[in-house]
């Protein structure tokens, strides 16, 4: 704070501005913010893969098969991390793998997200039917455990990275549409909805302009929240094989080819695993720090 | 009571077809026609194509079909799979104890360490067990449970030998399934060794499969228990000078528990989806590594009872939950 916010008297002193207010409450939150520094580490390693990997990620050293990490014996400080059982480097493969999991993420919450408003927003301003027909819908949607759903989804499309992410948005869809209904009831009854609607405003103003910004931080938690589970459960249809398909360095994938090698050689299985926990937890931990920012019933004053 | 019953049991209906009309659009779906589909990969002659589709009715219209579809489900005909030419039914009933009793084990071993450690971090709030506890829990939430079952693998079957890589009990025994539960199966059988070659081959699946829900039901617990502490008649009980296991062990848990109940009731769909990773991680003969194969082998039928009968599981279960809840919790009964 600078000496004039401390020397404004309190007529003239504003309230603080809203992300000085979030930031405030969020890096209150230690775990919140390693989350972030992690999330922020992993977009800088995907955008930068080709030039922070020090191989391609394709590349068969024919000559190193299976070489176990460098601190043990028998590894090479050519390959930090050691090789798989084709010769790939698996530290190179990590960081490239770090680019489909952030993408099937923001893909992933970028669909279920803007369809979940768009059906959410319908079922709590149009007539009852379309409102039982798209909660009814999302029952269903819910009433199948999310992976099966998912693997279902896939046997219609074909197994492949896009179609698990299609998959997988339709199986986080209903969180989605559900949060949004709940939240666009809650506000349509308050005052400024009303005036809104009495001063003439047409239904998608009052719909997107009125009320859709006042129900976006429980969204956005859940948006974060929806990006950890899109990552894992992307990665489990890529370890049952019907996701991502080898070669490509995705990290359920990579776990699904190191399968037979699990008692020969530790470390092409521990790494992709290592590196998907990691990323579910970052995403975790600041959704957590989130909700704690964002959430006013939960807000401590 | 009764009226709560039919109430939910009446909005499980509209649930119900829903669920019959995505396995019903599921072998429409994919591509090719449901005959190409059901033919495989051997493919027919286009006079037995035309032939097969009056024969099973694929030339009505759909809500004709749909309607037969419904009717035979009704009447507990799934089909028969591709593969073995077995009702789609005695499939699953076969292998459905195993994926019973694992899942049993997971949220019992979930329940039994989760509730007392969660009570326990809500007590001592902002303890270092506290911290521990959420620590670990949320790594547990956020675990990919396909590579830490790989990693149990390596330690407790590769580096020490202590259990067994795969399968339900050792190749050396052997006897007639009574309840389809390995377990009790063993104990019955009275062959020396058979209990515990059933337990050794169960305890990691188990743990795997146990794990987020153990996650999920510590924290529940935890901040169940930190709401119910700060309510007056705990402060009332205390007050009076019960000792503080009374207090905790019977007027604060009691009521924290109503949460927890729901929440190990929503575990259901999450234990079925973790089941079929940990079957086919562990070669564990259950209905969910059934499904990854009936997939894999594009055995449609299968997949489409298949569905349909885990829908309809976790539709009764959470059924179950609802009502339990209201014998738990009175308050809920009387609303609406």
């Amino acid at each position: 704070m600078s000496a004039e916010d401390t020397a404004a008297t309190p007529e003239t002193a504003r309230p603080p501005h809203p992300l000085r207010e979030f930031w405030f409450y969020f890096s209150e939150n230690k775990g919140a913010v390693a989350g972030l520094i992690v999330v922020v580490t992993l977009v800088i390693v995907a955008l930068g893969a080709d030039v922070i990997a020090p191989h391609p990620p394709h590349e068969q050293y024919r000559d190193a098969l299976l070489v176990p990490p460098v601190w043990q014996e028998g590894g090479q400080w050519k390959f930090l991390l050691g090789t798989d059982a084709t010769g790939r480097d698996m530290l190179s493969r990590l960081i490239h793998g770090s680019r489909f999991s952030l993408m099937i993420g923001s893909i992933v919450v970028t669909l279920a997200l803007s369809l979940g408003i768009a059906l959410g927003l319908a079922a709590a301003f149009f007539h009852i039917v379309v409102s039982s027909v798209v909660m009814r819908l999302m029952d269903v949607i819910l009433s199948v455990p999310s992976l099966l759903l998912a693997l279902v989804v896939v046997a219609i499309l074909g197994p492949g990275l896009i179609n698990a992410m299609i998959a997988v948005s339709v199986v986080y869809l209903p969180h989605f549409v559900r949060l949004t209904r709940a939240s666009a009831m809650a506000e349509m009854s308050k005052d400024y909805v009303t005036a809104s609607r009495v001063s003439g405003a047409g239904l998608l103003r009052l719909m997107f302009v009125s009320v859709l910004p006042n129900c976006m931080p429980p969204l956005i938690v859940q948006a974060t929240l929806g990006f950890s589970s899109a990552v894992l459960d992307a990665a489990a249809l890529g370890f049952l094989g019907m996701g991502a398909q080898p070669p490509t360095p995705e990290w359920g994938t990579m776990l699904a080819d190191a399968r037979e090698f699990i008692l020969r050689a530790w470390w092409v299985v521990t790494f992709p695993g290592l590196a998907i926990l990691i990323t579910v937890l970052a995403f975790n931990l600041m959704g957590d720090g989130l909700r704690d920012a964002l959430d006013p019933k939960l807000k401590r004053s | 009571m009764l009226r709560f019953l039919l109430s939910r049991i009446g909005l499980l209906i509209p649930t119900f077809i829903g669920v019959t009309l995505i396995a019903f659009g599921f072998i429409r779906l994919i591509p090719g026609d449901p005959i190409e589909v059901l033919a495989g990969e051997r493919g027919v002659s286009p006079e037995r194509h035309a032939e097969l589709m009056a024969q099973f009715g694929y030339d009505r219209p759909w809500w004709e079909q749909y309607a037969g579809f419904v009717g035979n489900v009704l009447q507990g005909d799934l089909g028969k799979s591709i593969v073995t030419k077995q009702p789609v039914l005695d499939e699953f009933l076969t292998l459905f104890p195993a994926t019973i009793e694992l899942a049993l084990c997971a949220i019992l071993f979930a329940i039994i360490i989760g509730l007392p450690v969660g009570v326990l971090a809500g007590v001592k709030r902002g303890s270092v067990f506290d911290h521990t506890v959420m620590g670990i829990s949320l790594t547990g939430y956020s675990m990919p449970i396909f590579w830490w079952g790989l990693l149990l693998i390596i330690f407790f079957s590769g580096i020490l030998q202590w259990t067994p890589v795969s399968g339900r009990i050792s190749f050396l025994f052997f006897f007639e399934p009574v309840t389809g539960f390995m377990l009790i199966d063993s104990l019955l059988s009275g062959e020396k060794g058979a209990f515990k070659s059933a337990v050794s081959h169960l305890i990691l699946p188990a743990v795997v499969l146990g794990t987020i829900p153990l996650a999920v039901i510590a924290r529940q617990t935890r901040s169940a228990m930190l709401e119910v502490l700060s309510e007056d008649y705990v402060r009332t009980a205390r007050a009076k000078g019960l000792p503080p296991s009374r207090v905790i062990g019977l007027h604060a848990l009691r009521n924290a528990l109503i949460p927890v109940v729901t929440v190990i009731g929503l575990q259901v769909g999450v234990l079925l989806a973790g089941a079929i990773l940990t079957e086919t991680i562990f070669a564990w003969p259950g209905v969910g590594k059934w499904l990854v194969d009936s997939i894999a082998r594009r055995d449609y039928p299968s997949v489409q009872g298949g569905l349909l009968l885990i829908a309809l599981v976790v539709m009764l279960v959470n059924l179950l939950v609802d009502l339990l809840y209201g014998v738990i919790n009175p308050r809920i009964r009387h609303v609406r």
